[in-house]
């Protein structure tokens, strides 16, 4: 669905995204893991066409994203910390965002929104929003459009535990629906039922990139984090 | 005895036929139908009345002292090539006529009506239309213009139109209640002394609405000069009297309200110059009095030229002006003192109506542009203001000495 | 109307500074009006406004403005819309709130003291400075990631067009004063807005100082109708340009 080739980024002196190539398919629910500054947000953006990236193409159903704009109406994104204008209330924003995306009121997925029970807050200004409530809302609207892709960057930080758990259960339910979910996470335990693939970034390159079944298989371990320690030990030798 | 009275009445009826002066009707079904037949026939101190018509007959030659009527308004017409009508004699009037068509050579300046070397002659309520100069006047003594109406209709070229009223070595003459527009000069006095131009509305005129040059002991009341080419010009002239005129809406690059050039020992007095690019601009000229005017909305209220001295400017009102004064020196001979300036900003703590801070009416600004024409395009800018507001501050280009000490805080009811 | 900017719009109209701005020209209109006695002190009065706060709240303004608004701009540019099109629809929220503040505030004791020309020409003047300015702010700010740095630009490049740019006008007259360059001088004005707009208003409204030598050259151009809209053209290009050159800095920039 999404093909990745030779994708250069650099800000400055730092080299975010050093020749990276990737093929994501439809159904899968791909973790993006790595150290800090490793490249993941970046790579995001750059998907997202909100990071420009100087060398290599990105490919959206075949499609070069480059000067496009339609193909995000298929995406989801979830930013690491949504940050809304403050003299906005959540309903405003929200509205806002349909509006601006043209979709139809009655097919909006307004799951989350009942979960959460966004609508007692609704009037509320984001500035007034704790971090946690914010990421509710950016959840919401990452969900409210049913795309065909979820690109969520660090979802879960900054939920409170059911909050998380929620979240969860609706990423589960969207990749039954097999499309294809892209999250980047540091609490890679809490992924462990979700994953099918995961990425390895480090300074800016795909150390590897494995089906998590292939992965377990490979080094025996059961839990994901355990695989990569496994995976980067190997790799060290 | 009988025949001594006899002879004494026939003197006397001999006489009194002189006394009593005839009087020739000229016009379509009188005789005689040509004002030149009339001319020819009358002896002096006949009067010739003409009747309403149109008149054609290429110079007409007043030799004799005869009084000329013309009865609802008849036309005399020059063709575009005749002077009209010449004065050559003394005392004649001529009244009630319209003038038109003159012709225009520029080398014997002929006019509409023109007198010659003659003295009291009479020029009132006439209509002088399209005429090279209009009335002309040389080496005339006590003569009067009154009440006449002239226009033309002059271009932009200065060669192409004469003068409206045009007075050469003369003396003693009194024009009044005139109304000059579309010629060269409106007014025009070279060599005339002891005359006054009184109540006279001079407007839209190619170059000057009055100019005049070594007329000395002269005086102008009560006149409107308005809308001229370049305002209104008096030079090389002294003890000239200027009381109650309006100078108004002269505009443009070299137009002035009034232009004083070598001008000394005079009076100007309750004049409004309104809405001129300079109200007045003087150099070379030395102790005049400038009381009691208005200066309104001009560009310049006063330009004194460094080459001025000993002027006298009291009591005046400067009111919306964009410079009130302007020099182009350091040097300063003139007294300002007791005028009203709108621009002034002190106060009055001891309440005897003028100011207790001196007032400079001399901007930074205005020396910049006096100097640097173009830095007009400065105006009104912050920077401009900057720079006005520390230098009145602390005045160090502007000099110390160009200074109204008794400033007032209140208009003068002029 | 375009649905970012009328969000833009009702963010704005409840912003305190917004508010705050439109109270304060009001307040010097107003006064201005009355306390003068003629109508002409109050019109050079809003002059000075146009000229000075106008040009400072509104680069200043904006440019505060786009930097708070990022998140939103980010958010924006991760939903399926143009990145052309978020840009240009908060310039255009920016502008029309900066524009109706200056209409409120000054613009409604100019209709009721001035005539109904004047009115037209200084309201024009005080819109298009203001949008200018704008256009200025958004330069200024995506030049760099950096707030203050962002609002020091901005307000280097105010000084600059109020008061540094009539300095070097200045001196410009004097080192070449011994030639012909009114003809060039007009030319030089219009790489100020605010020159522009000054010499605009002043042509109309105190004629007698621009008249003489140097105003006749200016009347010639700016007076007759075609100086007029050439000028108001420049007006509109120090809006185009200043944003064109941002949009496109906009639209290849990582966000």
């Amino acid at each position: 669905m999404i093909v990745i080739e030779n994708l250069c980024k650099q800000f400055g002196k730092l080299q975010a995204l050093k020749n990276v190539n990737l093929t994501l398919s439809a159904g899968a629910c791909i973790a993006l893991v790595g150290p800090n500054g490793c490249g993941k947000t970046t790579l995001m953006k750059s998907i997202l066409g909100m990071a420009l990236p100087d060398k290599g193409t990105i490919l959206f159903d075949g499609k070069d994203i480059k000067n496009e704009f339609a193909y995000r109406s298929r995406i989801g994104y979830m930013p690491q910390i949504g940050r809304y204008p403050d003299n906005m209330t959540i309903k405003q924003v929200i509205d806002m965002i349909k509006h601006l995306r043209h979709y139809p009121e009655n097919q909006t997925d307004k799951d989350l929104i009942t979960r959460y029970q966004i609508n007692d807050l609704a009037h509320k200004r984001m500035s007034t929003l704790s971090g946690g409530t914010t990421q509710k809302v950016s959840a919401v609207l990452a969900f409210l459009f049913n795309p065909d892709v979820y690109i969520l960057d660090e979802p879960t930080a900054g939920l409170d535990p059911i909050a998380a758990e929620i979240l969860k259960d609706k990423i589960m339910e969207e990749k039954a629906k097999g499309k294809l979910i892209l999250i980047s996470s540091h609490l890679l335990n809490e992924l462990d039922e979700l994953i099918t693939e995961l990425i390895f970034m480090q300074d800016g390159e795909v150390l590897f990139h494995k089906k998590t079944d292939d992965l377990r298989n490979e080094t025996g371990e059961a839990k994901i984090s355990k695989t990569i320690t496994n995976m980067l030990k190997k790799q060290m030798s | 005895m009988n025949v001594r009275l006899l002879l004494l009445l026939f003197c006397f009826c001999l006489l009194t036929s002189r006394l009593q002066a005839t009087v020739h009707t000229v016009g379509a079904g009188s005789n005689p139908t040509a004002i030149k037949t009339a001319l020819a026939l009358a002896q002096p101190k006949d009067t010739i009345l003409v009747k309403s018509g149109f008149y054609q007959e290429g110079n007409l030659i007043v030799d004799k002292p005869l009084t000329l009527i013309g009865e609802n308004n008849p036309v005399l017409d020059g063709n575009k090539q005749y002077e009209i009508l010449s004065v050559k004699a003394d005392s004649v009037t001529i009244k009630g006529f319209v003038v038109q068509n003159s012709g225009s050579a520029s080398l014997d300046d002929p006019g509409g009506i023109k007198v010659y070397d003659s003295n009291h002659v009479v020029i009132t309520n006439n209509t002088l239309y399209d005429n090279f100069f209009g009335i002309y006047i040389q080496y005339g003594k006590h003569c009067l213009v009154k009440n006449n109406t002239l226009i033309s209709n002059g271009t932009t070229d200065e060669l192409q139109i004469g003068n409206g009223i045009h007075c050469w070595k003369s003396d003693s003459i009194l024009i009044i209640g005139n109304n000059v527009s579309g010629h060269r000069d409106g007014i025009y006095f070279e060599f005339v002394t002891n005359s006054v131009i009184w109540r006279n509305i001079s407007f839209g005129n190619v170059r000057y609405g009055l100019h005049f040059m070594f007329s000395n002991n002269d005086a102008y009341i009560t006149n409107v000069f308005r809308n001229n080419g370049a305002g209104v010009a008096v030079m090389y002239t002294k003890n000239v009297k200027m009381y109650n005129n309006v100078f108004e809406k002269n505009w443009g690059d070299a137009a002035y309200g009034l232009l004083l050039k070598d001008i000394s020992d005079s009076h100007i007095e309750n004049n409004r110059f309104i809405q001129n690019t300079s109200g007045i601009y003087m150099e070379g000229s030395n102790r005049i009095s400038i009381k009691n005017n208005i200066f309104g909305s001009n560009g310049w209220g006063m330009k004194i030229q460094a080459s001025c001295m000993d002027n006298a400017i009291d009591a005046n009102n400067f009111t919306q002006n964009t410079f009130d004064v302007s020099t182009n020196g350091s040097l300063v001979l003139n007294t300002f003192a007791g005028n009203y300036w709108d621009k002034y900003e002190g106060y009055d703590l001891n309440k005897d109506k003028t100011g207790d801070v001196p007032y400079h009416p001399l901007s930074l600004f205005s020396v910049i542009v006096e100097k640097n024409p173009p830095a007009m395009l400065l105006y009104r800018s912050f920077m401009v203001t900057l720079l006005d507001k520390s230098e009145k501050i602390l005045p160090s280009l502007t000099p110390d000495n160009f200074v109204d000490n008794q400033p007032l805080m209140r208009p003068l009811p002029l | 109307m375009n649905r970012i900017t009328q969000f833009v719009l009702t963010d704005i109209f409840r912003n305190k500074i917004m508010i705050a701005y439109t109270a304060l020209l009001a307040v010097f209109s107003w006064s201005a009006f009355t306390l003068e006695n003629n109508s002409q002190k109050g019109l050079l009065t809003l002059l000075n406004i146009i000229l000075l706060t106008v040009p400072l709240v509104s680069v200043l303004f904006s440019t505060i403005y786009i930097y708070n608004s990022s998140e939103f701009i980010e958010l924006l540019v991760s939903q399926p819309i143009k990145r052309g099109k978020i840009w240009f629809s908060i310039f255009t929220g920016l502008s029309i709130s900066l524009a109706l503040a200056f209409l409120l505030g000054a613009g409604v004791p100019l209709l009721l003291y001035a005539s109904i020309g004047m009115f037209g020409l200084v309201a024009g003047m005080g819109v298009l400075v203001s949008v200018a300015f704008t256009a200025i702010a958004f330069f200024s700010a995506i030049f760099t990631r950096d707030k203050a740095k962002g609002i020091g630009i901005s307000v280097l490049l105010w000084l600059y067009f109020a008061l540094l740019f009539d300095g070097l006008v200045l001196f410009l007259l004097f080192q070449f004063a011994d030639y012909p360059i009114e003809n060039a001088m007009v030319f030089i004005t219009a790489l100020s807005p605010i020159d522009l707009a000054r010499i605009l208003i002043l042509l109309q409204l105190d004629i007698s100082a621009m008249m003489g030598y140097t105003g006749a050259i200016f009347k010639q151009f700016f007076g007759t109708a075609l100086g007029f809209s050439i000028s108001v053209l420049l007006l509109c290009l120090w809006t185009a340009i200043p944003f064109a050159l941002s949009l496109y800095r906009f639209q290849h920039k990582d966000l």
